[in-house]
């Protein structure tokens, strides 16, 4: 019953979330580029659902259009963290103890080893502030985490009997990575990538607070909170509504990557029953 | 276990001098002249040329990295091109505050995760369970920033039980000392457990369904018993490897919250250094920082091998 | 638990309690916050203003020097004598005046002094105050002569900037890190990125400093600002970083706001090179396309005076050209017209990191984009700034506070970033050096602010307020800017 549950209001917030993100690109109540300085700073009314800011400008079209720039970056950032990091994961677990496995955990942990808001600094300071380099930077940091956790979920079933049947069967390592090891850390990968796609998100909003993520005009959540940080004792709302965005769209997420999970495993299941 | 831990010292030295390499070219290619920086915009070219002379910024790239290596190996960093102290002392000063900082919320996160974690657990399914799931969704949602941001305004601002921010130093005491690092701990600590309470869960969950755990089932332990005696140990290999990513996480990303608590941290010195272009000085911290985390892993690498045998049997 | 939480509270009570009484027991010591660390102790080798903040009449004390009015008033030169042809400046020194290290400050020192500035390797960053000097000549220990190549009407001026102060030949090496000048307070310690202190100089030459000790907070965010203002961490924060949170300062009996002026002209400074930016009429159009009010008011909150030129509204030579430029989107749309861009053009702004660059940024982007004129923005650091707009002049146009006070003579530099080159301008500038009679000088000064507002060669907004905050009971800060110095000698603890 509770897993469904977790399905339902995750992907509900998830819906909501996704589907106010592709309204915004054929209608918003407002404007956002368009200031109305003598109305700045509203708290929330009828005619602004979510007040308006230190612009004047509608608060709830900015959250609409922000959306879209949160949930392009990180799925972006978290594809790139998947596409890489699995199979290098996978092929340093099937090479465990050579020279493939040596060399790729020894560049993960260097990049690792990296503190990645710095690197983002730094990218930004050579290339210049922008959404495309915000991707850029998260992504890159996706990637050890994919793979070391790959290969820490499939060191262990190598030493598994159903491993070793297909390898006495002739099957080569690349396959059996594929059809046996990948089936099996798939829960684990599932998990993380949840989390390391709400921690794009809520990267991309410490991106965007310090000033290196979208640009204006475009809208996006972490510059709204950082704007409004000088203005929170006052017009709290100004914090609390894109804070609630970015916990709505994160929890959405988790919720509906969780129940999922536990939809997906037929272990657990199997325990259950 | 001598030959694998000598392995890994190996190309953790390789793993160094990679990671020297990159972080001073890397950092080199960036924009932006420090002399020019500090004579600001009323200054001739040929004061700054004078300035990047005393600097010592007129001689050759390969040059200077060498000095700064063959300096690193002595533990000196070099000058700082902005303060002309040198950056030892700096790191010094700021490490005092930032390693602290990063063992205290660490400390904090773990203390939360791991009963929240063997709890949900334990309760697989039942009432606790989700209480705690849904409280760690809750708090990976929740951007620290933005938490930190609410710490302010309700604990500084309107209660006023904690100062806003800015670290009173060693020398006014433990206690005084650590009271002004807990709002940036909990800020710091509070999303960070919740990813861990959740991994926590998860990892035993998995080890549950494996065959030694049926044995001891078998063998009549009840389902607490064998969590703790035996599965416990068997999930600590993803456990170690997510405290170890955290770690390096709190000790460099703390950036953002020495800034909203305005710490004389080392992630603020990078981000001030940054800003000046004080090359030297971004270098040499982003150097200890990958240095101290190469180092964890390492560390976290031999304790895989400890924990888990097989690890290391085919070295 | 809830015993803890009560516990907590009465020790906040009591905390609070304790705080008028200590305020009566004649406090000695402050707090005083800056937004910006100085990146080091030298004045006379750095332009960032942070350095002056700091140590400016605090530590370091020149001939001259700018009372809270921005006039020029006696420093270490208790008079001067000006020669009849204007070349000649013979400076009187006070007597018994000892550098921090004990050893006796005289005409030696200013004289090396002012050498160290003009000099070839000088790393003094306003090397131009020092240019037109051609001999120092030290008459006896408490008379110095300086000759100039040229009558220089802002001589006395110039010689009261921090980049001017008097410092000792024994003791310069060091400067850097630990500064010793004449000053009523002495240099103590510095806590990088954190804070500096320093202590009342009890052999001080002239009226001592009621503070004992000082220690000078570095809080960059604004945000922390705030925070540390309204938990009461600190005793002043000058230059206070944030308008929008100056009411509710104002509301609060424990805190007084004091708001004057600074000497930042906040222009859009316009790359007066770069096609189409290079003609006139579509300058005239940017110009006409801004709504300054609604600038003051979005990015200010309604502090900041609006200007038509680049000159401070409070100095009495100033002239109101705000009729030159009012916000007429129609015109400024015929204009572009004119000019051939009815469909408009793009261009660039870049903007630094201080709030009145970015929020201000964000308006005029809006502005410009009413009458066609599309904007990429891109936010910088300023070391970025420094590199891409002011050195390298890539960029179209860019928002930033001029903060040198009368600095109207940048125009008359073609190789200035905004690359003005008007002969007839760098002619009256010429003149306007060579005069010393006040007459002539504002006849000049008058003539000039005309040109540069006339060709529209920046976009020209507002001059920025300075405000502070401070404790109630803080007494003697400077309400205006008229440089950046944070002059604690006349501040004190009211009874």
């Amino acid at each position: 019953m509770s897993l469904s549950r977790n399905i339902l209001i995750g992907g509900l917030l998830c819906l909501i979330v996704v589907s106010t993100a592709l309204l915004s690109f054929v209608w918003t109540p407002y404007d956002i580029t368009t200031m109305d300085i003598p109305n700045k700073l509203q708290t929330p009314s009828a005619t602004h659902w979510f007040g308006t800011d230190h612009f004047g400008r509608d608060i709830f079209s900015m959250i609409m259009v922000g959306a879209r720039t949160s949930l392009a970056v990180a799925l972006v950032a978290v594809g790139i963290g998947m596409g890489l990091g699995v199979p290098l994961g996978l092929w340093a677990a099937a090479r465990q103890g050579g020279w493939a496995d040596e060399l790729i955990m020894r560049g993960n942990d260097l990049i690792f080893a990296f503190p990645s808001l710095v690197i983002a600094i730094l990218i930004t300071a050579i290339l210049g502030p922008g959404a495309l380099n915000a991707i850029l930077a998260i992504g890159i940091f996706n990637v050890p985490v994919f793979a070391r956790l790959t290969r820490a979920g499939a060191l262990p079933l190598w030493q598994r009997d159903f491993i070793l049947a297909a390898r006495v069967a002739g099957k080569s390592r690349a396959l059996i990575s594929v059809e046996h090891i990948l089936p099996n850390v798939a829960n684990l990968l599932i998990v993380q990538g949840t989390i390391q796609f709400s921690l794009g998100i809520l990267a991309e909003a410490g991106l965007s607070y310090v000033g290196l993520g979208a640009q204006p005009p475009t809208p996006s959540w972490g510059r709204m909170l950082a704007d409004a940080q000088t203005m929170v004792s006052f017009a709290p709302h100004l914090a609390l509504i894109p804070g609630l965005a970015i916990i709505s769209a994160v929890l959405g997420l988790n919720l509906l990557g969780d129940g999922l999970r536990d939809w997906l495993d037929p272990k657990i299941r199997v325990v259950r029953t | 276990m001598l030959r694998y831990t000598l392995k890994r010292a190996l190309s953790l030295g390789l793993s160094l001098i990679v990671a020297s390499l990159v972080i001073f070219f890397v950092i080199e290619v960036v924009p932006g002249d420090p002399a020019s920086f500090m004579l600001g915009l009323n200054a001739q070219p040929d004061t700054i040329a004078a300035l990047r002379a005393e600097l010592g910024l007129d001689v050759p790239k390969f040059e200077r990295y060498l000095t700064w290596v063959g300096g690193m190996l002595q533990g000196d960093f070099g000058l700082s091109y902005t303060y002309r102290t040198p950056v030892t002392e700096m790191i010094g000063d700021r490490i005092w505050v930032s390693l602290p900082l990063a063992l205290y919320a660490l400390t904090l996160s773990t203390l939360i995760a791991f009963p929240a974690g063997i709890y949900a657990a334990a309760r697989r399914g039942k009432a606790g369970d989700m209480a705690v799931m849904g409280a760690t969704q809750f708090g990976i949602a929740v951007p620290n920033f933005w938490f930190a941001m609410m710490l302010v305004l309700i604990f500084a601002i309107n209660l006023r039980w904690f100062s806003a921010g800015g670290f009173v130093g060693w020398d006014k005491g433990f206690g005084a000392a650590m009271h002004s690092l807990t709002l940036p701990a909990i800020a710091l600590a509070l999303p960070q457990s919740a990813i861990l309470a959740r991994v926590m869960r998860s990892a035993l969950l998995d080890v549950l369904g494996e065959d030694f755990m049926r044995t001891a089932r078998a063998k009549g332990l009840s389902r607490r018993q064998a969590l703790l005696r035996h599965g416990l140990r068997n999930a600590m290999i993803p456990v170690l490897t997510i405290i170890g990513m955290q770690f390096s996480f709190l000790l460099a990303g703390a950036i953002i919250i020495e800034q909203v608590f305005f710490l004389p941290g080392l992630g603020r010195l990078i981000f001030q250094s940054i800003s000046a272009r004080d090359l030297i000085v971004v270098e040499s911290v982003v150097m200890l920082l990958v240095f101290l985390v190469i180092l964890v892993t390492f560390l976290v690498d031999l304790a895989y091998a400890a924990i888990d045998p097989r690890l290391r049997a085919r070295t | 638990m809830m015993q803890n939480t009560s516990r907590l509270a009465l020790l906040a009570s009591t905390a609070l309690l304790a705080l008028p009484l200590q305020a009566q027991a004649e406090q000695s010591d402050i707090t005083v916050a800056l937004q910006l660390e100085p990146p080091h102790l030298d004045p006379t080798s750095a332009a960032a203003g942070a350095i002056d903040s700091v140590l400016y009449a605090n530590v370091f004390e020149g001939l001259t020097r700018f009372a809270s009015d921005g006039a020029v008033i006696p420093g270490l030169s208790k008079s001067w004598d000006i020669s009849e042809d204007g070349l000649t400046y013979t400076f009187m020194l006070n007597e018994g005046v000892t550098f921090h290290d004990g050893s006796t400050m005289d005409a030696e020192d200013v004289k090396f002094s002012l050498d160290r500035a003009r000099g070839e390797d000088s790393a003094n960053a306003q090397k131009a105050l020092f240019a037109g000097i051609t001999d120092v000549t030290v008459l006896d220990p408490l008379t110095v002569q300086v000759t100039l190549e040229a009558p220089n009407g802002s001589f006395l001026f110039n010689m009261a900037w921090g980049d001017a102060v008097i410092v000792a030949p024994e003791s310069v090496a060091n400067i850097k890190t630990a500064p010793i000048g004449t000053g009523a307070f002495k240099f103590e310690n510095w806590v990088q990125g954190d804070q500096i202190t320093l202590s009342r100089n009890e052999a001080y030459w002239g009226t001592p400093a009621a503070l004992t000790d000082v220690t000078f907070k570095f809080i960059s965010d604004p945000t922390a600002a705030f925070a540390a203002m309204m938990a009461e961490d600190i005793d002043a924060f000058v230059g206070f970083p944030t308008p929008e949170a100056l009411p509710q300062f104002e509301a609060d009996p424990r805190f007084q706001v004091i708001i004057g002026s600074s000497e930042g002209e906040t222009i859009l400074s316009t790359n007066n090179m770069m096609p189409p930016l290079d003609d006139r009429r579509v300058r005239k159009a940017i110009a006409h396309a801004i709504d300054r009010s609604a600038i003051i008011d979005g990015a200010m909150f309604g502090l900041g005076t609006p200007i038509g030129t680049h000159f401070a509204p409070h100095n009495p030579d100033y002239v109101d050209l705000t009729g030159l430029s009012q916000y007429d989107p129609e015109l400024s749309k015929k204009l572009l017209a004119e000019a051939g861009f009815a469909d408009g053009f793009t261009t660039t702004l870049k903007l630094p990191p201080p709030s009145y660059a970015r929020r201000g940024g964000e308006i005029i982007a809006a502005q410009l984009r009413a009458v066609g004129i599309e904007t990429e923005i891109s936010n910088l650091e300023w070391a970025q700034w420094l590199e891409q707009v002011f050195r390298g002049k890539d960029y179209g146009l860019t928002i930033v506070s001029h903060t040198e006070p009368f600095d109207i003579g940048i125009y008359a530099r073609p190789d200035y970033y905004f690359q003005y080159n008007n002969p007839q301008f760098q002619q009256i500038m010429d003149t306007l050096n060579r005069a010393t009679l006040p007459a002539e000088r504002k006849a000049l000064l008058k003539v000039a602010q005309t040109i540069i507002a006339e060709d529209y060669v920046n976009g020209y907004l507002f001059q920025l307020a300075f405000h502070t905050v401070a404790k109630a009971g803080v007494e003697g800060l400077w309400e205006n800017a008229p440089t950046q110095a944070t002059d604690l000698t006349a501040v004190r603890w009211s009874d």
